[in-house]
């Protein structure tokens, strides 16, 4: 009997623990809404933002740059997330930007491949298919294997938003993590990939883009160009509230450059 | 004291029948989420289109929802991993149950065992350094990361479930049919082959289902080694399976393309019922003839 009741009481406990886990929060909220693309370094943000301010509830809604910057526009959520610059007519509209990070995306081949350098122009036509093999870009008589992530990924949309490849891509693989796409690159000698600068170790050769290379400084002065801005969008002349300001100033910081680094991105703080 | 006793017995009865109602909760819970979660997407896009379109752009400005290719690349695949699988595992099966002396089976079985519980994950890593770069070299193609790698991962992935459900079936067939055989002059190969595997032929082809089963629900060792892209499959093309299809879309998905993940969740689910049903069919068989 004793064994069975020890079980019926962990079961009981069991589904008390999942149904009476509601959070209890007693202060103010802060919501941030938008691009995809920024979700590991709001995540790691918001985080470390709710770990020292335990009464304010932090929300980040994953939607897209484009619904993030309307969403604050309509006064939906207190900061917009866009990693695309605004545009004229949305600043027009009295939306302002605050940049704060930038997001570096690495070109790799095979440590083997002689090719050092690519055009941006030259990444477009690898990628969608016009140049099919290494030698047209100075590299050994080769097939290209063109590997990418998949379709979603916030790394694959900023690629090809700043090569002008939407859509057109022609893969030869579509891997799910920045990790795989490093091995594919690692273990395929004709491969070419794409990732978070971050992320990219010496186990892949990293080439410049038209010779420049994807330093910290070089994306950050805007000369190595496949990157893209990561924005905390807000309203001209609208206050936010306390919290939403908290987190505002606690993003843009020098404490926090450290967190974005480690989510794989270049603050933007000096 | 048979009062207390008879109510110890209800407690206990009342405490399995909780327990077996939760289980029974949660695949009905399941089945009917993923209908629920399904059927929109493909009212949507129009059951024909989905089924048989052979064209995957979720996130284009015009976004197709073809699944086709999925479709094929699943089937060809554990159709593939099978037709490897069953005679290697078929032929181990009947060693260990029949041939192997007691100091071998108890190793090769561990093996086995130890094949079985290698998480799926490590047989895609052990893939995508060593298969991948293989198959690029031996049979000189662009691109390790095929149709073919996917066959050859699962074909290893599914072989313990073979081997360890067809040598139980071997196991049970009883010793006084073989002896039988052997007083009539035949010799152990044909004893194995002409009286042990037909006697234990349903428990064999439930272990072929379960592998099929298992082959076509495998997701994360395909997704590391097939290449992923939406191709009609080809034995060197760079295919995406029913479950890599859903998975690897599934965390940044919104939309239209969400519910449309969900809905290769259920024709997976659906592909998955179908075997089931032909496993207990072939259990059931097993049973009427012992």
């Amino acid at each position: 009997m004793n064994k069975f009741s020890a079980l019926a009481f962990a079961a009981v406990l069991s589904v008390a623990s999942v149904f009476g886990a509601a959070p209890a929060v007693a202060g103010g909220t802060v919501s941030t809404d938008g691009s995809t693309s920024m979700e590991k370094v709001i995540g790691s943000l918001g985080e470390k933002f709710q770990l020292d301010n335990p009464d304010i509830a932090f929300t980040y809604n994953p939607t897209g740059s484009g619904s993030g910057i309307s969403a604050v526009l309509e006064g939906r959520c207190d900061i917009g997330l866009s990693s695309r610059a605004l545009k004229d007519d949305e600043k027009a509209k009295g939306l302002k930007p605050t940049v704060l990070a930038y997001d570096g995306i690495s070109i790799i081949v095979n440590p083997s491949n002689p090719v050092k350098d690519l055009t941006v122009e030259q990444i477009k036509d690898i990628y969608t298919g016009k140049i099919s093999n290494w030698k047209d870009v100075g590299g050994n008589d080769a097939g290209i294997v063109v590997v990418g992530r998949e379709a979603g990924s916030g790394t694959r949309d900023g690629f090809e938003s700043v090569t002008g490849t939407k859509e057109q891509c022609k893969y030869r693989q579509e891997l799910t993590s920045t990790g795989d796409v490093i091995a594919a690159a690692q273990g395929n000698p004709n491969a070419i990939g794409y990732a978070s600068t971050a992320a990219v170790g010496k186990t892949v050769k990293t080439l410049t883009v038209g010779g420049v290379e994807p330093t910290e400084a070089n994306v950050k002065n805007g000369s190595y160009v496949v990157q893209r801005p990561f924005i905390l969008v807000t309203k001209e002349g609208k206050a936010l509230s306390a919290e939403a300001q908290k987190f505002f100033d606690y993003a843009v910081s020098k404490e926090a450059a450290e967190i974005i680094i480690k989510a794989g991105a270049v603050p933007a703080a000096d | 004291m048979t009062g207390s006793n008879n109510l110890k017995e209800n407690i206990i009865y009342g405490i399995f029948l909780v327990l077996g109602l939760i289980t029974v909760g949660f695949v009905l819970l399941i089945s009917i989420y993923l209908i629920i979660a399904g059927l929109p997407a493909i009212r949507e896009i129009g059951l024909i289109d989905f089924l048989f379109g052979t064209k995957w752009a979720s996130t284009a400005a015009e976004p197709k929802f073809g699944i086709l290719p999925f479709i094929l690349t699943s089937v060809y695949g554990t159709a593939g991993a099978v037709i490897i699988a069953i005679p290697v595992g078929f032929f181990t099966a009947v060693y260990i149950s029949k041939i192997a002396p007691k100091w071998v089976r108890t190793w090769v079985s561990g093996a086995v065992n130890l094949l079985a519980g290698i998480p799926s994950v490590v047989y895609g890593l052990v893939g995508m350094m060593v298969l991948i770069p293989g198959i690029r070299v031996v049979f000189n193609v662009p691109d390790g990361a095929t149709l073919l790698a996917a066959i050859i991962v699962l074909s290893i992935m599914i072989l313990p479930y073979i081997i360890s459900v067809s040598v139980t079936s071997l196991d049970a067939v009883p010793k006084s049919y073989e002896d039988a055989s052997l007083a009539l002059g035949a010799n152990h190969i044909e004893t194995f082959f002409r009286v042990s595997v037909p006697a234990a032929k349903s428990g064999i082809a439930a272990a072929v289902v379960l592998g099929v089963g298992r082959a076509i629900g495998e997701a994360m060792a395909v997704i590391m080694v097939s290449g992923n892209v939406a191709n009609m499959p080809g034995i060197f093309e760079s295919v995406r399976f029913l479950t890599s299809a859903v998975a690897s879309e599934m965390s940044y998905s919104s939309g239209l393309q969400r519910e449309a993940l969900f809905s290769i969740a259920l024709v997976l689910f659906l592909f998955i019922m179908l075997i089931n049903a032909c496993l207990n069919f072939f259990i059931k068989r097993g049973q009427k003839l012992h």
